[in-house]
């Protein structure tokens, strides 16, 4: 268990503020905000690098918030990875086992096994400068990882990568922290925390502005900027299949009564659908028109966001609509009502995972 | 144009004197000089005694240069100024400084006799005075080394569990490696040409830039010429040859 409590620290202007959370073993933490807010920070305070001056820092009960650095339960992967460029990929990887001062023969077993998982093992007689933007990731990652710390923290680990290698990657991280380990991931991309995250935490100007579940802090925001800063609330893990006779549409299976359509490419997987609250249309009745995916369902909630309104909509999802105070006031949309949803599938996004 | 006429000019002031010297010792003069004992020894005991002085010192000049890189403290200034101060006094008066401190009435003259080290007219004295005169070369330059070492990668290290020690054997002076070999040939080489400060400590036994002079007070221009040129052909030899080992070693590992 890692407690966080009342982190302040003061770095010339910038100051980051009574920073609280709670994570359990195995806990994806993704820490969102915008570049400047002081995610990064907080990984160098969690890690030693800085010392925060006030607050504690406690794992499994035990203070160490003021502990050395090559002493506490912690491995952290620099957004510019940090890699030792004298070294060969395999001694950056070996290095925190030779510290262990394991046996050689064990070394270069934990290597050649942290190389497999990594997908790095063809590049062990390299060095760092000859390596991609990929490549390098994996290697900090395997470096980091030999060091078996027992929270893995992550500065940006997706950024400046290509969509093909975040898929990639995502997938590694989550098998990393499927083996039980708790991973902290700075990031100011939401679509990461939500595709990749148990919990989520919103920090703006050095406070922290949300906590909770990615469903809690996208679908219930609790303040506009982490409205407006994680933008799309409807966002959905679903399966996909192809659906025969119609071509280039997909399903997506998202809960057990439901499904939608989207375009995409005719294959079985996994992943994420996410649709952006101002292309969903509300009707009284049922309409012809070229939206394929058509729910009934019914409004739960209404609340004023910005200029307009939000609707929280049961259509056996729970889905965010943005109408004007116009249409809200026209069609008497309050808690209750019953309302059909409407969007099309190339409004859909899907992110596999 | 004109800024190549002004670098030809200043190449020239540098390369013509030396290109004299050369060239009015005849091969006869060379040969002598070459089978000469005297020099020979005088030629042996300088490159070893600025080499002894340059790892003495250099060992505990590399740690303070990591230091100054690195740590903030109180009047690092002031000692980034007394570093340097070896270079801009007159080094006659930084020979009479260390003559100060261990000739034969002083506390580190009395423990050097207790040993059976003469620092006065000695060896140790001689490696004491090319020391002095050239450790600023190598402190400067290795703290500039370690200062382009970023400072991440020392905290990457800890983080991976390293201790500070092993941190910085295993990445900081690694990677400063390139400016610390540069700084410790510097050092040699500056040591090796001393005179000032090693001729009040140390008149005998003679270091060739003792002897250069010796030669020419008491025997003139003629007679010291080719000493002098065997010791510059000398000094440049080793240090093209220690220039090209430190890269071609660099160039392999990178």
């Amino acid at each position: 268990m890692l407690e966080i409590k009342d982190i302040g620290i003061r770095l010339g202007d910038f100051a980051l503020e009574e920073v609280s959370l709670q994570l359990a073993p195995g806990d994806y933490l993704a820490l969102l905000g915008v570049s400047g807010a002081g995610k990064t920070v907080l990984l160098e305070v969690l890690a030693g690098l800085v010392k925060p001056q006030h607050g504690q820092i406690k794992w499994n009960g035990h203070d160490i918030t003021l502990a050395r650095i090559q002493q506490r339960p912690v491995g952290l992967v620099y957004q510019d990875l940090s890699l030792f460029p004298h070294l060969d990929v395999y001694s950056n990887i070996a290095y925190a086992l030779k510290v262990r001062r394991l046996p050689k023969a064990e070394i270069a077993s934990q290597v050649e096994v942290l190389a497999k998982e990594t997908g790095v093992s063809h590049l062990l007689p390299r060095f760092p400068g000859t390596l991609s933007g990929g490549e390098a990731q994996r290697v900090a990652l395997a470096r980091t990882l030999a060091a078996e710390p027992a929270i893995l923290l992550l500065d940006e680990p997706l950024a400046n990568l290509d969509a093909k290698l975040k898929g990639e990657l995502r997938g590694l991280l989550r098998q990393i922290n499927r083996s039980g380990k708790t991973i902290i991931h700075v990031t100011h991309d939401f679509m990461e925390a939500a595709t990749l995250a148990n919990k989520v935490a919103v920090i703006e100007k050095g406070r922290l502005a949300q906590f909770g579940t990615p469903e809690e802090v996208f679908r219930h925001p609790k303040s506009e900027f982490v409205a407006r800063f994680s933008g799309i609330k409807n966002i959905f893990p679903c399966r996909t299949e192809p659906m025969p006779g119609l071509q280039g549409l997909q399903k997506a299976t998202i809960n057990p009564n439901c499904a939608l359509a989207f375009l995409g490419p005719e294959e079985h997987t996994q992943g994420f659908v996410m649709i952006p609250q101002e292309d969903i249309l509300l009707s009284q009745n049922p309409i012809e028109s070229s939206a394929v995916n058509q729910f009934q369902g019914v409004v739960k909630e209404s609340y004023i966001s910005g200029a307009g309104m939000e609707l929280l909509i049961d259509a056996g999802f729970e889905v965010v609509v943005s109408v004007s105070r116009l249409s809200f006031e026209k069609m008497a949309l309050m808690p209750g009502k019953n309302v059909w949803v409407s969007f099309k599938a190339s409004a859909v996004r899907f992110l596999a995972d | 144009m004109v800024f190549l006429f002004l670098s030809g000019l200043v190449l020239l002031f540098i390369v013509a004197p030396l290109a004299g010297m050369f060239l009015n010792t005849s091969a006869g003069q060379y040969a002598d000089t070459l089978t000469d004992p005297t020099v020979m020894r005088s030629i042996r005991l300088t490159l070893l005694s600025s080499l002894a002085g340059t790892l003495i010192f250099g060992i505990a000049a590399i740690p303070l240069a990591y230091l100054l890189a690195r740590k903030d403290f109180f009047l690092k200034g002031l000692v980034n100024g007394l570093v340097d101060l070896p270079v801009v006094i007159p080094h006659s008066a930084a020979g009479i400084a260390i003559l100060g401190v261990v000739s034969r009435g002083t506390l580190l003259g009395k423990a050097g006799e207790a040993a059976g080290i003469t620092f006065v007219g000695g060896v140790a004295g001689i490696v004491l005075a090319m020391a002095f005169v050239s450790i600023p070369f190598l402190i400067n330059a290795a703290r500039d080394g370690f200062a382009a070492v970023p400072e991440k990668l020392e905290k990457a290290a800890l983080n991976l569990g390293a201790s500070p020690w092993r941190v910085f054997f295993t990445v900081s002076l690694p990677l400063a490696r390139r400016s610390v070999v540069s700084g410790l040939i510097m050092m040699w080489a500056r040591g090796l040409s001393e005179f000032g400060a090693v001729i009040i400590i140390a008149y005998h036994p003679m270091i060739t830039p003792v002897l250069i002079w010796e030669r020419f007070t008491s025997f003139g221009l003629a007679y010291a010429r080719p000493v002098a040129a065997v010791f510059v052909m000398v000094c440049l030899a080793v240090f093209v040859l220690m220039r090209l080992l430190s890269k071609n070693h660099l160039h392999v590992r990178n």
